[in-house]
């Protein structure tokens, strides 16, 4: 089965330059980016054992003494291909700040307490179904220095392995009705507002668990498609 | 696959940043309560092919350190295959071909894995082969998306002259890709994101 990795759905990633995110500015390449077919190592990728994911990985409310303070909330979803279909066994692993919107890396700055009962990072491996879940706390939003009263909107790091080498992908995840996305640039750098919709969980009240924690969906849609039956027909 | 197709997404989720904070999540090396799954190193004990190191450092515009890079590799084995279904199953059956590092304050970051033997260009096989390579991918602050290179071998340099990717690439920008041989297994291969002698990444 052939995969084939269309380059024009990379249309919804942000541009490497974007000025508004002081930052891009010296760390984007200038030269044009030399265009290349897929060779076998583009369409393989590494394969992730089960065994790199010990149960309760998944759970960041857990890992500790104690529970953390803030919102328990279930992220939950799928990760699938171009072409809906899903993707199983790929690797997730999340990071983020806690409920005061503090990180436990030592180069963090920002005047909020950490969280003796919170370190902010999980993973969890998709099954047979594509579906993923995560228990955690919702992160604040944070301070940072890209212009005066910079904040990003409560996030969540996503990094996600799919079939390829081709299909990996560093994302965030944002919350509905978050008061900050005008004003974010990393938010505001994807430009189409189709593509935004994507980086913002939904809220789903099926999912909730009564007095327990509110649930959010969040599928991760990937770069690569398995051919279809059809389109196999006229390959070797 | 016999279902009815699914109802086929927009489109793909766009890319962030991996911002400054990633290491205790992806790369915690015993700094954080937090264990590693994914190391810098491809070498397992049983693993066929001659150990090699490459070591370098990243930089950007200004020719600064990024000391907040993340770097992974994705390589076939010293047989030249991949471990990976499209290849089936190798005699190297515990080697992953995949590592993971973050750059230190000076930016400086090294890999230890075994020499990769040549594999078929995107022609297949009975086509020109690549010269033996390693796929390359960068993650930073500052970066919306990740960028793709390739780390080449300088004393491959016949097979380097037929690689059918390398001669896709610009002459006087060819030698970005390729490592330089320090001594023995030792090799070096910095990236730079910007500028004099800005690395060549590829639009894949």
């Amino acid at each position: 089965m052939a995969l084939i990795y269309p380059k024009t759905s990379t249309a919804a990633f942000p541009a490497h330059d974007y000025a508004p995110y002081r930052s891009t500015a010296k760390r984007h390449p200038k030269q044009p980016l030399v265009i290349m077919p897929h060779t076998l190592g583009e369409l393989t990728g590494p394969v992730h054992g089960q065994e790199l994911v010990r149960p309760g990985d998944n759970d960041l409310t857990k890992m500790h003494a104690g529970e953390p303070i803030g919102e328990r909330i279930v992220v939950t979803g799928r990760v699938l291909d171009e072409d809906g279909r899903p993707v199983p066994n790929a690797l997730l692993e999340i990071w983020q700040a806690n409920s005061a919107g503090r990180y436990v890396h030592v180069i963090e700055v920002h005047d909020a307490p950490l969280d003796p009962n919170f370190t902010g990072a999980g993973r969890a491996m998709t099954d047979a179904d594509g579906r993923y879940q995560f228990i955690t706390i919702k992160p604040g939003a944070y301070p940072w220095g890209n212009h005066h009263n910079a904040w990003r909107p409560a996030h969540i790091h996503f990094s996600v392995f799919g079939s390829s080498f081709l299909s990996r992908i560093v994302t965030q995840m944002y919350f509905p009705g978050d008061p900050l996305f005008s004003y974010d640039p990393i938010f505001q750098s994807v430009t189409d507002p189709k593509d935004r919709e994507r980086m913002i969980c939904r809220f789903d009240i099926e999912a909730t668990r009564p007095e327990w924690a509110l649930a959010y969906q969040y599928d991760i849609v990937l770069r690569g498609r398995n051919a279809t039956p059809t389109e196999e027909l006229h390959h070797d | 696959m016999t279902d009815a197709a699914p109802k086929r997404p927009t489109g793909i989720t766009p890319s962030a940043t991996v911002g400054p904070f990633f290491k205790y999540g992806l790369t915690p090396r015993g700094a954080y309560p937090w264990n590693d799954i994914i190391l810098s190193s491809t070498i397992t004990p049983d693993v066929a092919g001659e150990r090699i190191a490459i070591a370098g450092r990243v930089m950007d515009g200004d020719g600064a350190a990024m000391a907040d890079a993340m770097i992974e590799i994705w390589q076939a084995d010293s047989a030249g295959r991949f471990a990976h279904p499209l290849q089936g199953g190798g005699a190297n059956a515990s080697f992953t071909g995949f590592a993971r590092t973050d750059t230190a304050k000076d930016g400086s970051f090294r890999f230890e894995t075994i020499r990769p033997g040549a594999v078929p260009g995107a022609t297949g096989a009975g086509g020109p082969m690549q010269a033996p390579h390693i796929l390359v991918v960068v993650f930073a602050r500052g970066m919306l998306r990740h960028l793709y290179t390739r780390i080449y071998f300088a004393d491959q340099a016949a097979a380097n002259a037929a690689d059918p990717v390398l001669a896709l690439v610009p002459a006087a920008r060819r030698a970005t890709l390729i490592a330089e041989h320090v001594a023995n297994g030792d090799y070096h291969f910095d990236i730079r994101i910007q500028g004099d002698d800005e690395t060549v990444f590829f639009d894949i």
